[in-house]
């Protein structure tokens, strides 16, 4: 088997494609404010709709319905185990230095000490083509976060 | 109609190409030697864009390194030997299809094709065209038909020209064995119904749907038939008179030329009736300050300078083609369709979509692996060099109706071996257990 496929497809993310950690909109309690953003890729069809909850200007909850391919979906699932309970220029600041690294066409290898299970995404920004399946979960969040701020 | 058609029946110009042949017309194709991560590339996706043989490149180079000028106007030695390259490929790709020069409009692929004819009609119905072109006006009450399994390129120009005239846009809809249900386009065609469009081929399900019985339906009722050949036209051994459409649209990427060419074929007397969609240089007889007068069909659709090196080049393929014989490509291709759609159908977990092996499709196959998500079958295959389409293929109402969002399609060509196909089918017999999915 190819390590270059198997670089991309790490195991870590293809247990989180099956689980889906934070799958399933969650209902708003009243506690916090809410934002919500749908993302879709219209090339392949891939989709993702995230409900952000945002409290005392931390990110209490993170929940979504998507469909997608193992990287679009194992990339939702990290993030939730991510980014909950952090702040909000926090969670920002992690979607930018994500970003760059998806952005880098394989010329930056993501900190694992900064993104934790995100890091095994440091593969994908060598096929440009699927950047925006990895990034899809982490623009929704960020809009989100806009919306629960209006 | 071809050279190779009207020969005598001599040993190897019948039947479906051979393998020795097909190794030899590999060679005809530099790309097909590539290397994609250290594997042989095994390009499946000619659905989507076909390869160039030699002669489409030589014959582009060759324009622009002894020939390059404007066509149609100057008199110098240049011009006029590009307007005879240019027109040549004309009547070579118009003989193709079994149609006349005059009745071959260059447009830049079958989209715009399409697009043409709508804005034309849309300029009927706003007046343009005068009497002539009434035929081509639609209003409130009047219909347009489509089926479900259209491409979006002969699906949303007619959405559009529904709206802008207030005509009302049907479809014919597909059944679950990837056939559309012609029971129900009888009730659909009704006599409001002035444009019937659709596919030779489905591009998803490799259907070749029924023209003729279709085109009688649309006959009765006196609606003009239009149709998207692009995964015919390469494929199978066209003749619009025998076809018996009204227009014929398809691209020249698709059939071995270049990108940035295409063609509408129309009736002479239906083309020369419409009136004009772009305008500017090059369409017109007389011009004042307030108003113009039209040349005559294919010059009045075909405003500005055109695409002349790729129309010299897709001259080139459509020959190519020709010698080649499209019988003996149509043969060879149903031979690989049918190792593909059977070879899949054998796989665990795989889906294949349209009909059953054996019945009318072109040679491709798309299919759903369960619990595999088209992008990563895509991703998996091109690791192993083979290059295959994934998404909805620009047919999503139609993935809709089949309960998928994205689909893997495998296209094949002329150039296509078996041994290609069967690595193919071993690479995908592999999809699920590198996913983890069993």
């Amino acid at each position: 088997m190819s390590s270059n496929l198997e670089q991309l497809y790490q195991q870590i993310i293809l247990d989180h494609a099956k689980e889906r950690h934070g799958a399933g909109l969650l209902e708003h309690d009243g506690e916090g404010i809410v934002g919500e953003s749908h993302q879709l890729n219209p090339v392949c069809g891939d989709e993702i709709t995230l409900r952000a909850v945002v409290k005392d200007g931390g990110l209490r909850s993170v929940s979504w319905d998507g469909a997608g391919c193992a990287i679009s979906m194992a990339s939702a699932s990290v993030l939730t185990d991510l980014m909950v309970g952090l702040r909000r220029d926090e969670v920002i600041a992690l979607v930018d230095t994500f970003r760059e690294v998806m952005r880098s066409r394989g010329k930056l290898e993501a900190d694992e000490e900064v993104l934790g299970d995100a890091a095994a995404f440091s593969g994908v920004s060598r096929y440009p083509a699927r950047v925006k399946c990895a990034m899809l979960a982490w623009v929704a969040l960020e809009e989100s976060l806009l919306a629960a701020n209006h | 109609m071809t050279l190779a058609s009207t020969l005598p029946s001599l040993p190897g110009t019948e039947g479906p190409l051979t393998n020795a042949e097909v190794l030899r017309i590999r060679n005809d194709f530099p790309i097909l030697g590539t290397v994609v991560n250290g594997k042989p590339l095994v390009y499946l996706d000619s659905g989507a864009t076909s390869q160039n043989p030699s002669s489409v490149l030589e014959a582009e180079q060759e324009f622009y390194e002894q020939r390059n000028a404007a066509v149609h106007r100057g008199a110098h030695h240049l011009a006029v030997e590009a307007t005879d390259a240019y027109e040549d490929a004309r009547t070579a790709v118009a003989g193709f299809i079994g149609a006349r020069a005059g009745e071959l409009v260059w447009t830049s692929n079958a989209t715009e094709a399409i697009n043409l004819l709508a804005y034309s009609m849309s300029n009927a119905s706003a007046g343009r065209g005068g009497e002539a072109a009434r035929r081509f006006a639609l209003a409130p009450g009047d219909r347009i038909v489509v089926t479900e399994m259209e491409h979006h390129a002969n699906l949303i120009p007619w959405q559009e020209l529904a709206s802008r005239t207030g005509a009302e846009l049907r479809f014919i809809p597909v059944g679950d064995d990837g056939a559309l249900r012609l029971e129900e386009a009888a009730a659909l065609l009704t006599p409001a119904t002035r444009v019937l469009a659709f596919t030779h081929a489905s591009n998803v399900l490799g259907t070749i749907n029924p023209v003729h019985e279709l085109v009688r339906l649309a006959r009765n009722v006196g609606a003009l038939t239009v149709l998207d050949a692009c995964q015919s036209v390469p494929h199978l051994p066209i003749d619009v008179k025998a076809l018996d459409v009204d227009f014929l649209a398809f691209s020249g990427h698709k059939m071995l030329g270049p990108t940035g060419i295409g063609a509408l074929y129309g009736r002479a007397e239906l083309l020369n009736a419409m009136p004009p969609f772009l305008t500017g240089g090059s369409m017109i007889t007389t011009v004042s300050m307030e108003r113009a007068e039209y040349l005559p069909s294919p010059n009045r659709f075909e405003a500005g300078t055109q695409r002349i090196s790729q129309a010299i080049a897709l001259g080139a393929a459509a020959n190519y083609l020709a010698e080649t014989g499209m019988h003996r490509i149509e043969a060879w291709e149903a031979a690989l369709g049918e190792r593909l759609v059977q070879g899949l159908s054998g796989i665990e977990g795989i889906r294949v979509l349209g009909p059953a092996a054996g019945t009318g499709r072109i040679g491709l196959a798309s299919f759903d692996v369960d619990g595999v998500h088209a992008h990563d079958v895509g991703q998996f295959l091109d690791d192993r060099g083979i290059a295959v389409r994934v998404g909805h293929h620009c047919a999503q109402p139609l993935h809709r109706r089949l309960g998928l969002a994205a689909t893997t399609r495998a296209s094949a060509y002329l150039y296509n071996t078996t041994d290609e196909v069967d690595y193919f089918l071993e690479a995908v017999s592999g999809v699920r257990s590198f996913f983890g999915v069993r």
